[in-house]
């Protein structure tokens, strides 16, 4: 019996590191059913991506070679159809900017309850999920109803599945309704490119919303200057255009590894921490104590940024 | 053209809060239009505004509290709202309940084009508008940061992660979940505010709209502040005191020195 089925995902001709993930989560899960865990590989080289999501704990990997890359029309009928086939326990699928383009609606066509953004699961007497609400600042328990769930999972969550096995390959033969691929592709544009690469930086100095205005930002400004850093920023900075673009750092923005990345005025959004959690040394300046900044900070000082930074620059400028 | 608008409030949290049973304690939240929505929002106002479409009304499920944000989405520009409330509602309304309820709704408004944001700032679940599309059999498109309408194709851009858009084009009727940043919402003006107060908004009641009750899969059982595995060094003291000791560790690290 196929307890899970998780749906791998690749751009560009790689597979995302998701995928592996939703093999780790995939097999944790079909281990609490005592059932199989199926993975589908849909669109693009599919047999070179089935040969490295041969893991071991994977049962079988189905792939599915219609379309080069994502459509979510053709995401949706195939999983659908793979799902009426095998009628798995859970369908796994992840929380990225594409899972949030499909999953939603193979949920709704298999009338399946869908459980978003998990960073934990269980099933064992029923599906059991923990999600996070308000901007991170609670968990919550999910219980679900239903033997039959849809589930996307976050990014980052889980370990990624590394051993090698010899995994079954089968490929599954898709009937595509050609009518109802509404949506085409049309290209790809790289963004926030320019003068700047933040992520060359060995020092940088983050502005979030607490700054409150846009003459604020000259503050921060000079406080890069007197560290001798770069200037970077959450992402409500960039949609307000007080910054560009190429100095957003985040899911949709920039990856970034300094040596030293001090955060001001920024809450600690799960798509910002994607994106400098990697940072040797993380800073934290917040009125707020229970931001979800400080549970990744290094230092953390909870106080007003207006007060602390004009200090902060006196002492390397006085 | 008439266009659609999801709008919900949400709630937001103060700094200090408390937890009572699976909720945050009603005295540590305030109410607002949700951030995504408001983006959603101007969208439509600016369709409207280039003459591509005549009407744009707002559908929030909320309770009466929720007037206040729904006059909001007006006096920014909405023509008219639409909000859904039933004595039967409890607990957390899942995505197949919202689902059913914006159903029924588009199946008496029948707009051309139904915009709503990404996701919500409370729940955060990121999934009613493609939900709503697959139910009612629109075409689609999720996380949009861009839109060039010419009355037939939406031409998009959805934002994916990395710095990467995606250009696609999205036949019409369509679901569009908007991203922040697609634009530059409006601070209501008086006169929009004062025009709002006379804007009608329409309650709606489950059997209204011809529904016999929703069941929700999904229960909010617990709630709880995460078990913080932070070992973060927070300085004590007045500005000047941590400013002083903050300079001290990012001296050591070699900050500033030239
Ligand atoms: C698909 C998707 C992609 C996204 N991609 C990104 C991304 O790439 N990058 C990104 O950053 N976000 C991204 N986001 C948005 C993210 O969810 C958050 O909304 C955003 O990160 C919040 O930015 P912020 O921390 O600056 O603002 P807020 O969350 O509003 O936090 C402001 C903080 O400032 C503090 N503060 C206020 N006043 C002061 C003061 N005087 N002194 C000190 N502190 C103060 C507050 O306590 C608060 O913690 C994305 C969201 C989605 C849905």
């Amino acid at each position: 019996m196929t307890g899970v089925l998780a749906i791998a995902e690749h751009r560009r001709g790689e597979l995302r590191d998701v995928s592996y993930e939703l093999i780790g989560a995939g097999r944790e899960l079909a281990d609490d059913l005592d059932e199989e865990l199926h993975v589908a590989v849909i669109s693009g080289q599919v047999e070179e991506f089935a040969r490295s999501l041969s893991k071991e704990g994977v049962d079988v990997v189905h792939t599915v070679p219609d379309g080069a890359e994502f459509n979510h029309d053709v995401y949706t009928q195939v999983t659908e159809q793979l799902a009426d086939e095998l009628d798995p326990s859970v369908v796994l699928m992840p929380n990225s900017v594409n899972g949030l383009d499909y999953g939603p609606a193979v949920a709704a066509r298999l009338g399946r309850p869908l459980v978003t953004d998990v960073v934990d699961a269980s099933f064992e007497d029923g599906f059991v999920a923990t999600r996070e609400m308000y901007g991170s600042k609670v968990e919550t328990t999910v219980e679900v109803d239903a033997e039959r769930v849809a589930v996307m999972i976050r990014g980052g969550e889980w370990p990624g599945a590394t051993g090698n096995g010899d995994t079954e390959v089968r490929e599954f033969e898709a009937d595509i309704d050609e009518s109802a691929v509404r949506t085409t592709v049309t290209g790809f544009e790289e963004v926030g490119g320019g003068d700047v690469d933040i992520s060359d930086a060995e020092v940088l100095v983050s502005v979030g919303r607490g700054i409150g205005e846009e003459e604020n930002i000259e503050l921060i400004e000079e406080l890069a200057e007197a560290l001798d850093a770069t200037l970077s920023s959450s992402r409500p900075i960039v949609d307000n255009e007080w910054l560009p673009k190429n100095r957003q750092v985040g899911q949709s923005g920039k990856t970034v590894t300094p040596e030293v990345y001090i955060a001001i005025g920024i809450s600690g959004a799960v798509q910002h921490v994607a994106g400098m959690k990697g940072s040797e040394t993380i800073v934290a300046i917040n009125t707020d104590p229970n931001a979800p900044i400080f549970d990744i900070a290094d230092y953390g000082i909870v106080d007003d940024l207006f007060d602390v930074v004009p200090a902060l620059i006196d002492e390397f400028e006085g | 053209m008439k266009v659609l608008v999801t709008v919900a409030e949400v709630g937001t949290v103060e700094d200090d809060f408390e937890i009572d049973g699976a909720a945050i304690d009603e005295r540590y939240l305030e109410y607002d239009l949700n951030e995504w929505d408001d983006y959603a929002v101007e969208e439509a106002v600016q369709l409207e505004e280039e003459g591509l479409a005549d009407e744009v009304v707002t559908v929030t499920i909320g309770p009466e509290r929720s007037e206040e944000t729904i006059r909001m989405a007006l006096a920014k520009g909405a023509d008219r709202a639409i909000r859904v409330w039933d004595s039967s509602f409890e607990g957390l309304l899942d995505v197949a309940a919202k689902t059913e309820i914006l159903r029924a709704v588009v199946a008496e408004e029948e707009p051309d084009l139904i915009l709503g944001g990404v996701q919500t700032g409370d729940a955060m679940f990121g999934a009613t508008g493609v939900s709503l599309a697959a139910a009612i059999d629109y075409p689609w498109a999720a996380v949009v940061n861009d839109l060039e309408f010419d009355g037939e194709t939406a031409s998009v851009h959805r934002e994916l992660e990395g710095g990467v858009e995606e250009l696609t084009d999205v036949e019409t009727p369509a679901v569009l979940t908007i991203q922040t940043g697609i634009n530059e919402p409006r601070y209501a003006s008086l006169r929009g505010i004062r025009q709002a107060q006379s804007k009608e908004i329409a309650v709606q009641t489950l059997a209204d709209l011809g529904l016999d009750g929703l069941d929700s899969d999904l229960r909010l059982t617990e709630m709880y502040e995460p078990e913080v595995e932070s070992d973060a060094t927070v300085f004590e003291g007045n500005a000047e005191d941590t400013a002083v000791q903050l300079a001290g560790v990012l001296r050591e690290k070699g900050v500033g020195a030239q």
